[in-house]
């Protein structure tokens, strides 16, 4: 399935705001919130998204045609990264691991904003990097013949 | 007021890389330590390349890469306008350790390879069509 890619980036846009508030209020529930948001996007595919949702109807009737249309699966993957990421955050957070709760957000944070800003999509460009480190990882652990 | 902090460094240096590597993506450069006289081409690279006549244009993909979809065009356009340049375009997913062996870190990642297969310059992220054909003038010349 094909989506807008200028939804991934007004997605990108009020992630970054939302993870923003985290790091400054060190709120646990807004970083649930949006943990929740991430696993829709993932599980549910980019059409359920929440933000996507809010685009097409808010942001879309008021622009042009995309100029081109992207795959789903990039951003998708992405989305599941990112859940990784705010699940570990709200953990830190929530069992008073401070330190884990900014550092796994500070990681979201940065990638969103590298998303929003410059429509650079860390964690489809890190899926071959974690596939390469998964296999040698495996392989390793195989008995020589 | 950690967090904040924490906040403003992460918006600081992620502006810093994406400014560079807005720069760098898709530069064709030549390797280091990969001079003209250069090393022997890697067998297992000519394994599962075909080599063009002239030049071969070697595309590392991945099933979750959209640039990946923009090279394919850009080299495919090349390839179909200089004569003797053939267009592979590899899955990386496939060839794991042959990937481990190029250190190719990132999809799409392009290889220009010489006549005799020897890589001759490369780029991560999606090139532009004349720096392709530039680069190829390098292969080829």
């Amino acid at each position: 399935m094909q989506v807008d890619p200028r939804g991934q980036r007004f997605a990108a846009a009020v992630t970054t705001l939302v993870l923003i508030a985290v790091l400054v209020t060190g709120n646990a529930v807004l970083l649930a919130g949006q943990a929740l948001v991430f696993a829709i996007a993932t599980v549910g595919g980019l059409r359920l998204a929440p933000y996507g949702v809010v685009f097409r109807v808010l942001v879309r009737p008021r622009l042009g045609p995309p100029a081109e249309l992207e795959e789903q699966a990039p951003p998708r993957f992405a989305q599941g990264v990112g859940l990784v990421f705010a699940l570990a955050g709200t953990a830190g957070y929530a069992l008073g691991a401070d330190w884990l709760g900014i550092g796994a957000t500070a990681f979201a944070l940065g990638a969103a904003f590298l998303n929003a800003v410059f429509g650079f999509c860390l964690g489809c460009e890190m899926y071959p990097l974690i596939r390469r480190i998964t296999t040698k990882i495996r392989s390793d652990r195989e008995v020589p013949a | 007021m950690e967090g904040a902090i924490v906040a403003a460094v992460v918006l600081a240096a992620a502006t810093v890389f994406g400014l560079v590597r807005k720069r760098r993506d898709g530069v064709l450069r030549e390797r280091r330590g990969n001079g003209m006289a250069g090393e022997p081409p890697d067998e297992q690279l000519l394994a599962v390349v075909e080599l063009g006549e002239r030049a071969t244009l070697v595309q590392f993909s991945s099933a979750f890469c959209a640039p990946c979809r923009t090279t394919r065009r850009v080299l495919g356009e090349v390839a179909a306008l200089v004569e003797g340049v053939s267009h592979v375009e590899l899955d990386a997913e496939a060839h794991l350790e042959l990937v481990r062996r190029l250190n190719v870190l990132r999809t799409p990642t392009t290889l220009v390879l010489d006549t005799a297969g020897r890589e001759v310059r490369r780029a991560a992220g999606a090139p532009r069509k004349a720096d392709v054909i530039a680069a190829l003038g390098a292969a080829i010349g």
